[in-house]
């Protein structure tokens, strides 16, 4: 009944003109037609932007949108003259090396925690306290990257309580501004964004955890099984498909080391150590006012991310058949 | 609760678990607290270090300077301003946009879904795209916090998704009362959509509220920074310049002050969040879930 009718409008439409149908429409292609002048706007002209990146120098007062900057000259090598002196740049590796450093870090220690942590939360059977959990663990998340840095100088500040605690134990004989130590710099990256996220990276294990049938649970304790046992062949291979998914997301960002954070974080002292791509790329661009340049990293690291997505997409589906795409 | 003792649950991996558990609880909580407890302190004796768990000297003094610095009320303004603006602004047109889209029927649909989905996977990168602010005259202006966010094209696939799941026959009848679309998405799919809506409207508001960057990368002026943007650039000074200058052996009282000023700060600026987020935590959880499962 629902699907003849159905048919009989899409009939009676191909018999209007484009005249009559925008006629008709007008009001759903006006409001249609807002987001595409957005995105025209915020997503499209930036990608036109990218062009920048292939010319010798830009001048930050130059309209994109204008003959002078498409006449500009263009960067030597066809182009890619920034490219090649970015890979030359005596930055380069140290760059990459923080960036994957931290990004593998984080993949290492932050990627496989809030598993552990859903699984052992499912173990508490007590409702309330689950709760109560639950809404403590995700309060971090609600803190922004700027009061967390806050609270990071002033715990690991020369007189703050970890140097205090630290010197009573016998660690230190005198307090240390952690921050400005370049060697301690991945590990306070890594820590403070595990302690932010631990709790909220959880919530989407707790809910593939919760959609498990609990059949298979009673079938496994007629058999026998321990808990141990139960979340190793049950509750593990039920959400690996959430997990993998997961984890081809956290491979595609391997490049982006979590910008809010790290800038909050960076200081000059512990640059050996915090300098990532992003952090050169603002710093080039915004103190060294080298647009061009800037641009070219950014480009570079955009392709590099994609490549990497697209092979842990492919790896993930060989592997056990789910995929991204 | 019907479970009671079950093969394979032994006391013992209970407690270890429990305890596991307050631990994190622990963690989470404790550093929170203790910039609670020394922003209420006494910013001299804060410095004698030894403080845990209370103050040891209770007093309000940096919350007075807090309330009454110029500077600190107009970034207060700025961030309840776009925060407010920003998220009531970006979810009605990211929703309207969104019901435009849901209506399969209509010309260029195909287009625009298209045109849309390149957004996710490519985009300018910071520098063209801040390049394209300055052009756009948005740098050091309010609409830098409004209008870049005005769009989400992710936000705007949850509501499509919603607006097809929504009972066609409200739509069809206000319809041949002769109703126009724009209306029926204003008194009809609106007040029906509320739920994603709101969940959405959380998710902008945490992001509003917290958002430094753009303070730091788009505004120049100070009357036009938000509040985070103000905290941004005291906790850095504060961490380059204690670790640039060596300090001196006797700790200045400006330095004292500006220590328990800034937790004060920060602890007003994440009041209205930490108080707000264990009440809508399920708005937040289902809002994480559906947008996890669509990106």
């Amino acid at each position: 009944m629902k699907s003849k009718k159905t048919e009989e409008t899409v009939v009676g439409l191909r018999q209007k003109t484009f005249w009559q149908r925008l006629q008709e429409e007008k009001y759903l292609q006006i409001m249609a037609v807002c987001g595409i002048v957005w995105m025209l706007i915020f997503n499209y002209a930036p990608m036109y932007g990218i062009l920048i990146a292939f010319k010798k120098n830009f001048y930050i007062t130059t309209p994109l949108f204008s003959k002078k900057f498409l006449l500009s000259p263009w960067a030597a090598h066809l182009g890619f003259q920034q490219f090649i002196d970015f890979f030359k740049d005596d930055e380069f590796w140290n760059i990459m090396e923080n960036t994957l450093g931290i990004s593998l870090l984080k993949l290492l220690i932050n990627f496989p925690l809030p598993i552990v942590f859903a699984l052992l939360l499912n173990e508490v059977k007590n409702v309330r306290f689950k709760k109560a959990i639950q809404t403590i663990s995700y309060m971090p998340h609600f803190l922004s990257w700027v009061v967390l840095g806050g609270i990071l100088t002033t715990w690991m500040g020369e007189s703050g309580l970890f140097n205090e605690l630290l010197i009573k134990m016998g660690v230190l004989k005198e307090g240390i501004t952690f921050l400005a130590y370049p060697e301690y710099f991945w590990g306070i990256a890594v820590l403070s964004d595990l302690w932010k996220e631990l709790g909220w990276s959880a919530i989407i294990y707790l809910a593939a955890i919760s959609g498990i049938d609990q059949e298979m649970y009673e079938a496994a304790k007629v058999d026998g099984a321990s808990r141990w046992r139960q979340i190793w062949s049950i509750t593990l291979p039920s959400i690996a498909g959430t997990i993998t998914i997961m984890f081809i997301l956290a491979v595609g960002g391997l490049l982006n080391t979590n910008f809010d954070q790290i800038f909050v974080l960076w200081n000059p002292l512990n640059a050996d150590r915090s300098n990532v791509i992003d952090i050169y790329t603002y710093n080039t661009a915004m103190r060294g006012m080298r647009y061009s340049y800037a641009s070219a990293i950014g480009l570079f690291k955009s392709v590099f991310a994609f490549i990497l997505l697209y092979i842990a997409n492919q790896v993930t589906k060989k592997i056990n058949d789910t995929s991204l795409f | 609760m019907t479970s009671t003792k079950k093969i394979g649950r032994s006391a013992a991996g209970d407690m270890f678990i429990n305890v596991i558990m307050v631990l994190i609880c622990f963690l989470a909580l404790y550093p929170v607290w203790y910039t609670i407890v020394i922003s209420f302190n006494n910013s001299a004796d804060s410095m004698r270090g030894g403080i845990y768990w209370w103050p040891r000297e209770f007093s309000l003094e940096s919350y007075k300077t807090v309330f009454q610095d110029k500077t600190i009320a107009q970034a207060f303004v700025v961030t309840i301003l776009r925060t407010l603006l920003g998220t009531i602004t970006s979810v009605l047109f990211t929703a309207m946009v969104g019901y435009a889209f849901s209506k399969k029927h209509i010309m260029f649909n195909k287009f625009y879904i298209i045109f849309g989905t390149i957004t996710m996977f490519f985009g300018g990168g910071l520098i063209p795209y801040f390049i394209t602010i300055k052009n756009l005259g948005l740098y050091d202006s309010f609409w830098v916090y409004i209008i870049p966010s005005l769009f989400n094209f992710y936000n705007m696939i949850i509501f499509m998704s919603f607006f097809r799941e929504l009972p066609a026959g409200l739509e069809e009848s206000a319809k041949l009362d002769g109703a126009n679309d724009l209306l029926i998405f204003i008194k009809i799919v609106v007040p029906l959509s509320m739920p994603v809506m709101a969940t959405i409207a959380l998710f902008n508001g945490v992001a509003h509220w917290n958002d430094y960057f753009t303070g730091v990368m788009y505004i120049n002026k100070a009357t036009l920074q938000p509040i985070q943007t103000f905290l941004y650039r005291v906790v850095a000074s504060a961490s380059a310049s204690k670790a640039v200058v060596a300090m001196p052996a006797g700790i200045t009282a400006q330095q004292v002050s500006s220590q328990s000023v800034r937790l004060a700060t920060m602890v007003v600026t994440t009041a209205p969040i930490m108080c707000v987020y264990p009440f809508l935590q399920k708005y937040f959880v289902k809002g994480m879930l559906i947008g996890s499962i669509k990106g």
